[in-house]
């Protein structure tokens, strides 16, 4: 009730003949009201200042960055963006490419190896699947440096170092146990009923996976595609460890060259390069962003 | 289950052939399901149980990629704890920065979480916009932006100069200042834990506030008699999350430093440390020493907080 009462009259034609009728308690309701808006608008600006300000100086001739305070660019002049694409010996064509190439291959990894493994530990009955789910939870508390010497010494002997084969093949192989859990636990919810009348219509386990729980369960598929791309395409001990030659460079690796080799003398251009690297990740946000916000919460989802 | 216990009861009295049946019904049930989970065991074993094992036994070698690993006992173990400064360098880096980020993440994280829980207009626009950073914050190009912003003459100084007069000094290259621009950069991050707030927010029953009410209580005894009580197993929860990632942390400190982890050491994260060693030095056997040292703190941290969580998480269905 309270809080209907404190969110609607300030912005209804009636509120000052309500605020006679209530009384001092309305005006401090909404002086409430105003007072945490202020905190919030002024809290927001804090927080997205530095994000803005770089977006503007990306449009920034380079002799006014350090000084030129201002979110709004005196210009919008493109010329950081086009010199800054080729201002490396590889173009920048490369490394989205690069970047674009690993993050589907292992968003279509993740997506179908987790929801085979899933489906197996929350439908199929099969000696031992208790005790490899617990292993399995057991490697969500696994830090990667544990594992990151030995499997660079796989992938060195299997001669994989330089190309994108470490980054996608152990996601092919459900290496992502979070994806495992989340989708465990979405595959509980669905009715077993649907799964037994199918079992009963003579359907093979495979077919009850692909053609009744994978259509039933886009949202956590979903979930788990838009977590996947963003946390590869943000991913740099991954590329860093594994990929030597400038043109199998992912975005953030060509970057901390960018800043490297410039010394740090063009940061118009690094900044240019730095909103378009964070521009796919920002577009997901708003599209996927219900999607997103409820798989944090539900999971404490964190990277 | 059913099936199960049929099975059991019944077995003694089936005739041979009908017994035989089950029993391959059940190895087919078997075979389909390891069938299904096939890639994940063969995942699990190339690149979970077997690396640990090899990082294990590189922990006790001298191996530098070259030429065969040699074992050398605890060799590398002594040297950590005894002639190895860098070594608790990087524990004291690592354990600053998340004895300063954590508390002030969370705390930020409660106080902006709770603003939000009472149901204001354009509540979900803020929220969201709170939770940009975080999901940017881990990239490059975020610590190639923190970078800048606290250089000698970067935007921070310009706007304390422009606001308060004041001349600030290059953030990043002093030694005494650096750890604390990347204890920023993570609180700047605080979207994700007050997104799960939130969600616990949600959770606690309004009556205890409106009976409170009743009692005369006033906003702080009711954060600290209800809100903290109530909420106490996802602070739990968050705090657990937010140590594993603090002793995770890499992209940063890497990006910001250069890969160095300076000035003089002071942003020489563990991580960043175990990354020199085995990749610019190529003593893989030391780096797996100190890996299963990084893995057997964050378990005691693990161990501790859930052994102490029963003194102070309350659960509400719980029966104590």
């Amino acid at each position: 009730m309270k809080t209907t009462l404190a969110s609607s009259p300030g912005m209804s034609p009636t509120s000052s003949v309500m605020q006679k009728r209530y009384g001092p308690s309305l005006a401090r309701l909404l002086a409430g009201t105003l007072t945490r808006h202020g905190l919030l608008v002024a809290a927001s600006f804090l927080m997205l200042y530095p994000l803005l300000w770089m977006l503007a100086s990306s449009f920034k001739p380079e002799a006014i960055i350090f000084t030129d305070l201002s979110l709004i660019p005196p210009s919008f002049d493109f010329a950081n963006y086009s010199e800054g694409w080729v201002a490396l010996q590889q173009s920048f064509t490369v490394f989205f490419k690069n970047s674009i190439l690993v993050a589907v291959l292992v968003v279509i990894g993740n997506v179908l190896s987790c929801s085979i493994t899933a489906y197996a530990f929350a439908r199929l009955e099969f000696r031992g699947r208790r005790i490899w789910f617990v292993v399995m939870l057991g490697t969500l508390m696994l830090p990667y440096h544990v594992t990151l010497i030995p499997q660079y010494v796989l992938f060195l002997k299997l001669g994989w170092i330089d190309t994108f084969l470490p980054l996608i093949v152990p996601k092919f192989l459900a290496a992502d146990a979070f994806f495992i859990f989340l989708m465990v636990q979405f595959f509980r919810g669905i009715p077993r009923e649907l799964d037994e009348a199918a079992v009963l219509d003579g359907c093979s386990p495979w077919r009850i996976y692909w053609k009744i729980m994978m259509p039933l369960s886009t949202p956590v598929l979903t979930t788990t595609a838009i977590f996947s791309f963003i946390w590869t395409w943000n991913d740099f001990l991954g590329p860093l460890v594994y990929l030597n030659d400038a043109s199998n460079y992912t975005v953030p690796l060509a970057l901390r060259s960018f800043m490297d080799s410039t010394g740090q003398s063009a940061w118009g251009q690094l900044f240019a390069m730095s909103v378009l690297a964070i521009l796919p990740i920002f577009l997901f946000f708003l599209f996927f962003q219900r999607l997103i916000i409820e798989g944090v919460a539900h999971s404490g989802m964190k990277r | 289950m059913i099936g199960k216990s049929q099975t059991r009861s019944t077995v003694g009295t089936q005739p041979a052939s009908e017994r035989l049946s089950r029993s391959r019904a059940a190895t087919r049930r078997d075979l389909i399901g390891y069938a299904f989970i096939a890639p994940w065991l063969i995942g699990f074993l190339c690149f979970s149980l077997g690396p640990v094992l090899v990082s294990l036994y590189l922990s006790f070698t001298k191996f530098d990629l070259l030429s065969p690993a040699v074992w050398i006992g605890s060799e590398n173990y002594v040297r950590m704890f005894t002639q190895d400064p860098r070594f608790y360098q990087a524990l004291k880096v690592t354990f600053t920065y998340m004895l300063w980020e954590v508390p002030l993440k969370l705390s930020f994280a409660l106080m902006v979480a709770m603003v939000l829980d009472k149901a204001i207009r354009g509540g979900a626009f803020y929220r969201a916009l709170f939770y940009i950073p975080s999901l940017l914050g881990g990239s490059v190009a975020i610590a190639v932006l923190w970078r800048q912003l606290f250089e000698g003459n970067g935007t921070v100084n310009q706007i304390l100069m422009a606001l308060f007069g004041y001349k600030g000094q290059g953030w990043i290259s002093s030694p005494d200042t650096a750890i604390y621009t990347l204890v920023l950069l993570a609180v700047w991050q605080f979207g994700s834990p007050m997104i799960i707030f939130l969600a616990g927010l949600r959770q606690v029953p309004q009556d205890l506030y409106e009976a409170a009410s009743m009692d005369g209580a006033g906003a702080f005894r009711k954060f600290y008699k209800i809100t903290l009580p109530m909420l106490a197993p996802v602070i739990f929860f968050n705090m657990v999350l937010q140590i594993i990632e603090g002793f995770k942390a890499f992209t940063p400190a890497y990006v910001v430093s250069g890969g160095t982890g300076g000035p003089i050491d002071s942003t020489l994260f563990y991580t960043l440390y175990l990354y020199q060693e085995a990749f610019s030095y190529f003593r893989m056997g030391y780096a797996s020493a100190m890996a299963w040292v990084l893995l057997i703190i964050i378990g005691i941290f693990t161990g501790i907080s859930f052994l102490t969580s029963k003194y102070w998480v309350y659960y509400e269905d719980d029966p104590r």
